[in-house]
């Protein structure tokens, strides 16, 4: 039975025994299992991204009070594979001038930057690719990789409007992660670690409890990474004609687009790992690795439903109201929650639990409060200097 | 020849070959992104040198700004983005000497020093590279003041940035 | 061994994955360039001018802010790390860290830095 109680290490076991009886040395024994694990893990992941398809489309359509795919198979389940068909059949254009090279890889890195996320997503106490104990910032450098890639695409299409939708992109994808940076801090200083098996194994208290803003914080500065809708002008269909995805098609687009639903998924992921307990739930992980497995994946997709329904049900912002935003409101924002969770932590550090959490939760109330408050003057004068003031209605004199 | 040293090697040979294609393309751009390929380069040899969290500042930083930066201005200051300048002036024997001659000084000098050809001490068990990070940046003994110099320091770039692109004609402060 | 060896296979595999399904659509699918299909797209009318854009320079502001954040969020992480353990005195430290830098952020604002025009 010690399979179900750890099944990675009882394969990787029992694969070790096999590979050194053939004779293998011990070091490419283990590279070999390694490679194999990973390989089955990015199977799966594929095949998941795939059931993407279908729930996104299924879902919009019901956002937009339509059913979506349904003819073929049952549900329309089998949409997605007939999808993929015909992106691999499609024919490989590529546009006159582009720069063969960088128009190639660019969908690579894109897809590889999502797919190394995984590495340190902890799917069940001893169920991880590789803990490391830089997990928040390998976050971070993956999607580096993935705004390399989008600056590559635009640029090597030789395209106007592919250049102009992968500048704006970048410029926002950049802006939102300062404050993706900060509130990745704020875990980091409730746990005391960077790493993400570290972060989860010390929520005995949800840190969404204990720092609701910076969740919130976070989910909106996720969303603006991902270029979802409300922030996906650079590939708002009606502005930039797709941006820079304009001159890809068949499985290149593909890639960026399988690559995009799989980052939403993944960011799902993430926001349950910092923020609501990752593969914890009241000692379920505990039971069974397989059922932590579930419970992750669980929460991944109610973070997936989020982000779905924000994109299906806001407005497409503008660029410089969604830069303003982000470096006005949002920036500061972080910075001074900050400020008062780790003022916060320090000065409550000996509590209780319950005051502890107390403590936490009103002082992230109060700095949400505070900032609203501030907002709303600003507004109030921005409105009274447009406006002029408001007419005091005059008092009936009888 | 151990494995690490065979991965140094390679590693190695790809960040001076990347390095080698930055100067020498033609095209701006391509050297904005073997620029990237040099650095994720030095990324992967301060993996192999056990400094996991230099190595993920170096691919954030470095590769998710500096790069990014790097590709911007070359874009803004050329006209078509395709532009191909010449590779080289007449002078390129003169840079390949003095290259030469400076690895050569370097690699004379290195080889007096015993500590070229040791292996690094391996980390004491139970050593966390970022719990003593943390704690040699706040502690008055170690490094505190430079830590907080480093935040004037950004604030001097930021300032520097602001006074140097700010042009009252087209944009900036209406006070 | 290293951990960092399966974040490389992580990579390794990342990379496979999308170059087998491309090759494998660069296979199966048909090839037929043709001048009119490879013209670049934009909406169906012909193009104008030369592909380049006269690159807006606030691009390039924002990407310089972002960068000195990014450098200023990266030493904060081994300080918060250690939060826990340090007592009041380091977080002072840290707050002290990140009002200096906020202020900066305030300047850039106030000259008027942070608009996209």
């Amino acid at each position: 039975m010690s399979f179900w109680n750890d099944p990675l290490k009882a394969a990787a076991d029992w694969l070790l025994g096999v590979f050194t009886g053939w004779g293998m040395p011990e070091l490419a024994a283990n590279l070999l299992i390694g490679f194999l694990g990973v390989l089955i893990l990015v199977t799966i992941l594929m095949v998941l991204d795939i059931g993407l398809v279908w729930v996104e489309r299924k879902v919009v359509a019901r956002f937009q009070d339509r059913i979506g795919p349904n003819r073929l198979g049952p549900f329309g389940l089998i949409q997605p594979f007939a999808d993929i068909i015909k992106l691999m059949i499609k024919e490989d254009t590529t546009p006159a001038g582009a720069d063969k090279v960088v128009y190639n890889l660019a969908p690579m890195l894109s897809m590889m930057s999502v797919l190394i996320l995984w590495a340190i997503v902890p799917l069940a106490p001893t169920i991880l690719g590789v803990d490391l104990n830089i997990g928040a910032l390998y976050i971070i450098a993956a999607g580096a990789i993935g705004t390399l890639s989008i600056i590559m695409a635009g640029w090597s299409s030789n395209n106007k409007f592919a250049l102009i939708g992968a500048f704006r992109q970048v410029a926002v994808m950049i802006s939102f992660e300062v404050p993706m940076l900060a509130t990745l801090l704020i875990p980091t200083i409730l746990a005391g670690s960077m790493g993400t098996a570290a972060i989860v194994a010390n929520q005995d208290i949800w840190y969404v409890l204990l720092s609701p803003l910076g969740a919130l914080i976070f989910l909106l500065a996720a969303i603006a990474e991902l270029g979802r809708a409300p922030f996906d002008l650079a590939e708002g269909e009606s502005e930039l004609v797709s941006g820079y995805n304009i001159e890809y098609s068949g499985m290149k687009f593909g890639m960026f687009y399988a690559g995009e639903l799989l980052h939403a998924f993944t960011f799902g992921g993430f926001w349950a790992i910092l923020f609501f307990g990752g593969y914890r739930f009241f000692g379920l992980e505990k039971v069974s690795p397989f059922l932590a497995i579930a419970v992750i994946l669980f929460k991944a997709f109610i973070g997936y439903w989020l982000i779905m329904w924000v994109r299906y049900t806001l407005l497409r912002i503008r660029i410089d109201h969604m830069l303003a935003f982000n470096w006005k409101f949002l920036t500061p924002l972080a910075f001074t929650l900050i400020i008062v969770t780790a003022l916060a932590h320090a000065l409550l550090a000996g509590a209780s639990a319950w005051l502890y959490t107390l403590g936490m939760f009103l002082s992230n109330v109060l700095v949400a409060w505070g900032a609203l408050e501030i907002a709303r003057s600003y507004s109030r004068k921005e409105r009274q200097r447009v406006e002029g003031k408001p007419q005091v209605a005059e008092a009936a004199h009888h | 020849m151990t494995g690490e040293q065979i991965v140094f090697l390679v590693v190695a040979l790809v960040t001076l070959g990347a390095g080698l294609m930055v100067v020498t393309t033609r095209n701006l751009v391509h050297a904005a992104l073997w620029l990237v390929a040099a650095l994720f380069g030095v990324a992967v040899t301060y993996v192999t040198l056990n400094a996991s969290f230099l190595a993920v500042v170096q691919v954030v930083v470095y590769i998710g700004a500096i790069a990014i930066l790097f590709i911007f201005a070359v874009m803004l200051t050329r006209k078509d983005m395709r532009d191909q300048g010449p590779q080289m002036n007449r002078n390129w024997w003169f840079g390949a000497l003095l290259a030469v001659l400076t690895f050569g000084g370097l690699y004379f000098l290195l080889q007096g020093w015993e500590g070229m050809s040791k292996t690094a001490a391996a980390y004491p068990v139970g050593f966390d590279a970022i719990s003593e990070l943390g704690n040699a940046l706040v502690s008055p003994q170690a490094y505190i003041l430079p830590f907080e110099v480093a935040s004037v320091l950004l604030v001097a770039a930021l300032v520097g940035a602001v006074y140097v692109a700010f042009n009252p004609r087209d944009g900036g402060s209406r006070k | 061994m290293n951990p960092w060896i399966f974040v490389g296979l992580f990579f390794v595999v990342g990379l496979l994955i999308p170059v087998g399904a491309i090759g494998i659509a660069a296979l199966l699918g048909p090839k037929k360039p043709n001048p009119i299909k490879q013209t670049a797209y934009e909406c169906g009318i012909e193009t104008v001018g030369e592909s380049w854009v006269q690159f807006k320079a606030q691009y390039y502001i924002f990407a310089l802010v972002f960068l000195v954040f990014d450098v200023e969020t990266v030493f904060l992480f081994p300080w918060a790390v250690k939060l826990g353990a340090l007592g009041l005195f380091a977080v002072v430290e840290g707050i002290i860290f990140i009002l200096i830098l906020v202020a900066g952020l305030v300047y850039t604002w106030r000259k008027g830095m942070l608009e996209w025009a």
